[in-house]
């Protein structure tokens, strides 16, 4: 039998289409099929396979489809589309280039409009690094074209196996991402093969990119520039976390501005099945914003992946493997890739529906049984690796985690918790109180803190230890306070007091941090560690008081000048006068406040 | 093209199923049977079986009744001519206006804008209520719930910000609207002279259950076409938990396996539709959404508010009659704080929020019996200052005002080191 498969549609249930296809006629699990509604084909996927019945979920609206409409299997899986050219790029979550989908539709997007993801006009200027002759496995850099500011390896298809023959490699020239640039033979026994090299090429989303010579241990912090990230549950270069927290609690912000300041060659943002106009903050504003490290627009390294709430549920489960699929591509590149998932609980709530759909048995709160590997699979992707060719690349990932009612006891927070290796808990209690970022100290935690002891530890000797000098200070002023809820003030001693005004000191001017302050926003490695090291001189002063009252004015007075000072720009006369007053204080020569 | 049938083969719930070919997922039909005409639309083919949800419920339907197929989806009709009119919640005008049948109409609940032709709102929108422009600003294209037990005034608090919104179209869409309430809102909009630039959607408790599924999407379909055209839309929707629970009806007679309390699974995604409506278009107007949502039992982890926040961009907390300071939120706020308004209105609202939190932890501790030290005295006369003067919504102040007189009331209980707000600021504003 030739030609395509071919389906006829049974039954529509929503996004989930039931066809069948003729006896014997080979489908694939996750291929990509279109069923044509008239002459609008429908992207959809292939989710499960029952002798000839095949249900497909379709990434698009579905009205308008009868009974014995046609569906076309492509053969090929769900896959992005890597090359030069998505820099910048702001797509749908099956990598459509939303901008151009602009030009003729006006404001709303129509169903059955797919365009390539890749520039196909654009030209692009080709250098070859390898020779003819020479063996190659997949991942090895074939050339390479600029790409703005950074070289953009070109690599052996990473579909290949085993080792290929550089049979031609075209010279140093403009070519498009479709033209070939090299030609590969196969290795070996079998009959030989030959196929042809372009600047692009295809990845199925759904399949982790292995091509790396080793996975490492994440041991190299990477700078957030938000304090209390970067000073007590810190990230690391390939590693993973996850941001939980009821509605409000700041779970965008957050990531919104760890896209902006993370000290990482590329971000990619996958906003997934939350609100377009958050999206547009960052389509519109990152143009504007300069990158401090290349000088460029902060877009010039971002890749947006942008499937909100009111799009197709479908396309939502995609666009978390599409992003994911983009940051492996990067890592195989030498590159430090950052992957920021808001929100991932509607990446599972899509599986949920599809799911329902289906009338799968349902687990906890509805969710499927494989909900757990799902997650898994997909947090294992991140890592730091080291490359073919010694270099090390590494993929970060930030997921949000929207759990109903805020209640972390529920499957999609539960199940990420496992395969993280930082938790950055949101609590409504400190969102109310305003004390964002709303990240609780009390209950988060980041495994990379004593991963990378050694490299935390240059920036000062003793850096980790008083970290956690600190963070103790932090659970035992929550303590007191807890004890004057019950006992009142006068129910603790003055030491105890003493504990609790400077837990309150750290919070109010280190863990707290203004998102929308110029000053406070981003906070450099540089004046964490001065800022924090004042801090602990604050910490370690053996303050002597008469009274509570008397303990109450002065700490509010120091605490008072900590906080003039975390808005001063770093360095400049105003932090340099609120410095010396404290280390005055500190010393026992500040004027005692009354 | 028409198709009619007469079989029908299964009736649950409000879903029925009739045996027929070459329907449309999503086409609308007519159910004629011994109580009148229905509208109903299909919501699932199955081989040879169409089911379909039939708005005015399945009640005194019978196996022998006719089923029609119009071929196209749910339809609104759309123009000027929609102004100063009253609609039932099948779109049928309820008032004694000319009939609209020469209006063009067009499908309901259309595909989502493209979010790249989406601008950053700026647009502040001036209430004089101080909780609302002082501490959760409301911003042109924002979408925005009302969170409110039973018996909260919040109709009232829509129709008030509403009204002061200055939109050129206001669009209410009622669900499950009880019917003085209806007429509440027409008096509140005859006597802020808006009548002539509002269209009502109204279906009111009495009507059946099934037909709130439209209003939504009625609503924001019409107030989507005159915001392509340029105009700035405000649509008020109340109540969302009333659209909400009829959807799970629908899911219930659908067999569908519920995620929480009954709800579908879709709940998230099948509200998100309709709120992200709300938009501010590049280079036309905009559609900004103030819906109710009530809490069953004051609950606000109920899935119903519980969704709406995750969706919404913030919510205000009507509870005892006063807008909560805590848990009520804009999140647009900062795209017009310091921007569209004045540069000390960030400061002094995070700062007064902050002293006021402090202030009912002193109350909760003098509730234990605790004694009152100096300090819990002046956080008190601040507490019983900021309810007076910010949270009663009796008060009506523009927003300078209101920041005046945040400063004014600071200044009346702590020093300016208390306040954790910077010093050029206190130098600027805090009063001599
Ligand atoms: N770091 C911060 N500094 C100042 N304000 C903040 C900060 N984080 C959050 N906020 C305030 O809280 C609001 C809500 O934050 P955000 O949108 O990030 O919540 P979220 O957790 O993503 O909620 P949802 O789950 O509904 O998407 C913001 O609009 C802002 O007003
Ligand atoms: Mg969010």
């Amino acid at each position: 039998m030739n030609g395509p498969t071919r389906g006829s549609v049974v039954a529509v249930n929503g996004p989930l289409v039931t066809c069948e296809v003729d006896e014997g006629r080979e489908v694939l699990q996750n291929e990509v099929a279109f069923v044509m509604c008239g002459d609008v084909p429908l992207k959809s996927e292939v989710i499960r396979i029952r002798g000839r019945q095949i249900d497909l979920q379709v990434f698009e609206s579905t009205a308008g489809l009868k009974v014995g409409d046609t569906a076309e299997f492509s053969g090929e899986l769900l896959s992005a589309t890597l090359g030069p050219g998505m820099m910048g790029m702001i797509y749908d979550g099956l990598q459509n280039p939303l901008n151009e989908l602009i030009n003729d539709q006006g404001f709303f997007l129509r169903r059955g409009q797919y365009l390539p993801a890749l520039n196909a006009e654009k030209l692009w200027d080709f250098e070859p690094i390898a020779k003819a002759g020479t063996q190659v496995r997949a991942g090895h850099y074939l050339g390479r074209v600029m790409e703005g500011i950074f070289p953009h390896p070109i690599m052996v298809p990473l579909r290949l196996l085993d080792t290929w023959e550089v049979v031609e490699i075209k010279p140093e020239g403009q070519y498009t991402v479709d033209d070939t640039i090299a030609v590969l033979r196969s290795v070996g026994s079998q009959a030989q093969q030959e196929i042809a090299v372009t600047l692009k090429q295809e990845w199925p989303v759904k399949m982790p990119m292995r091509r790396y010579e080793e996975r490492l241990l994440p041991d190299t912090q990477l700078l957030t520039q938000c304090r209390l990230i970067d000073i007590f549950f810190p990230m690391a270069e390939g590693g993973t976390a996850c941001i939980p927290g009821p509605f409000g609690a700041g779970k965008t912000v957050l990531q919104q501005i760890i896209s902006r300041y993370a000290e990482t060659d590329i971000v990619i943002i996958v906003a997934c099945g939350e609100r377009a106009g958050e999206v547009v903050e960052t389509i519109r504003e990152f143009p504007e914003l300069e990158d401090p490290k290349t000088g460029k627009s902060l877009m010039d390294r971002t890749v947006i992946i942008c499937n909100t709430s009111s799009m197709p549920v479908a396309a939502r489960e995609a666009s978390i493997y599409t992003g994911v699929t983009l940051g492996e591509y990067y890592r195989q590149l030498g590159l430090k890739v950052l992957v920021l998932a808001d929100s991932t609980s509607r990446w599972a709530q899509a599986l949920r529906e599809s799911s329902a759909r289906m009338e799968e048995i349902p687990g906890e709160e509805a969710f499927p049984a494989y909900l757990e590997s799902r997650i898994a699979a997909v947090y294992e992707r991140a890592g730091k690796v080291r490359l073919y060719n010694e270099e090390t690349g590494s993929l970060t990932m930030i997921g949000t985690v929207s759990p109903a009612g805020g209640n972390f006891e529920e499957p999609v927070t539960q199940n990420t918790l496992k395969v993280v290796g930082a938790f950055h808990g949101l609590s409504r209690t400190r969102s109310d109180q305003r004390r964002y970022p709303a990240i609780d100290p009390l209950m988060s935690w980041s495994l990379y803190l004593s991963q990378m002891t050694e490299s935390l530890n240059t920036r000062h000797e003793k850096w980790v230890e008083l970290v956690q000098e600190a963070h103790d200070i932090i659970f035992k002023g929550s303590e007191i306070h807890q004890m004057m809820l019950v006992v009142g003030e006068e129910g603790i001693g003055l030491d105890d007091l003493v504990v609790y005004l400077k837990s309150e000191i750290i919070d109010a001017v280190c863990l707290q941090q203004d998102s929308f302050d110029n000053v406070d926003q981003a906070t450099s490695r540089e004046r964490q560690i001065s800022d924090f090291m004042l801090l602990m001189d604050m910490l370690h002063h053996p303050f002597q008081f008469d009274s509570k009252e008397q303990a109450k004015g002065q700490m509010v007075h120091i605490q008072n000048l900590f906080f003039q000072l975390k808005y001063s720009p770093f360095r400049e006369e105003a932090y340099n006068r609120y410095r010396s007053e404290i280390e005055a204080i500190l010393e026992g020569k500040g004027a005692s406040h009354s | 093209m028409i198709i009619e049938h007469s079989r029908i083969v299964r009736v649950q719930g409000d879903i029925i199923a009739v045996p027929a070919t070459g329907i449309n997922y999503g086409e609308l039909a007519t159910v004629k049977s011994r109580s009148g005409v229905s509208m109903a639309q299909v919501i699932r083919l199955r081989g040879g079986e169409v089911y379909l949800q039939v708005f005015a419920g399945s009640r005194g339907v019978s196996t022998g009744d006719t089923v029609r197929f119009l071929g196209h989806p749910m339809q609104v009709a759309f123009g000027d001519a929609l102004l100063g009119r009253i609609f039932n919640g099948s779109g049928e005008p309820i008032d004694k206006g000319p009939h609209l049948k020469s209006l063009p109409r067009m499908d309901i609940g259309g595909p989502s804008v493209n979010p790249v032709m989406r601008v950053i709102p700026r647009g502040f929108i001036e209430t004089r209520v101080p909780m609302v422009d002082v501490f959760n600003p409301l911003v042109e294209s924002q979408k925005l719930p009302i969170f409110a037990a039973a018996g909260e005034p919040y109709n009232e608090l829509l129709a008030r910000i509403g009204m002061r919104a200055n939109a050129d179209v206001v669009i209410l869409g009622g669900i499950g609207l009880k019917y003085d309430e209806y007429l509440k809102f027409r008096i509140a909009f005859e006597e802020a002279g808006v009548l002539s630039r509002t269209i009502m959607f109204v279906h009111t408790a009495s009507d059946p259950v099934v037909e709130r599924l439209l209003v939504p999407d009625m609503a924001l379909s019409v107030a989507e076409q005159f915001g392509v055209q340029g105009r700035r839309v405000l649509v008020l929707l109340t109540d969302m938990t009333a659209f909400a629970d009829a959807m799970k009806e629908i899911a219930i007679s659908m067999d569908q396996v519920p995620s929480n309390l009954g709800y579908p699974g879709s709940l998230y995604s099948d509200l998100a539709s309709r709120y992200e409506k709300a938009v501010d278009f590049e280079g036309a107007g905009s559609i900004t959404i103030l819906a109710v949502t009530s809490m069953p039992g004051d609950d606000v982890t109920h899935p119903v508010p519980d969704n709406t926040g995750y969706i919404t961009e913030g919510q205000f907390y009507l509870r005892k009659g006063v807008i909560e300071p805590f848990g009520s939120l804009s999140r647009l706020k900062q795209l017009v704080i310091g921007k569209v308004t004045r540069d000390d209105h960030g400061y002094i609202m995070n700062s007064m929020i902050r002293l006021f939190a402090r202030s009912r932890e002193v109350e909760q501790k003098l509730a234990m019996g605790f004694d009152k030290t100096a300090d819990d005295e002046r956080y008190l006369k601040y507490g019983r200052l900021f309810y007076d003067r910010f949270m009663d919504l009796r008060v009506d102040l523009g927003l300078n005002d209101a920041l005046d007189l945040g400063w004014k009331t600071l200044a009346e209980c702590f020093r300016p080191d208390e306040v954790e707000i910077k010093q050029e600021f206190i130098d600027k504003f805090w009063p001599a």
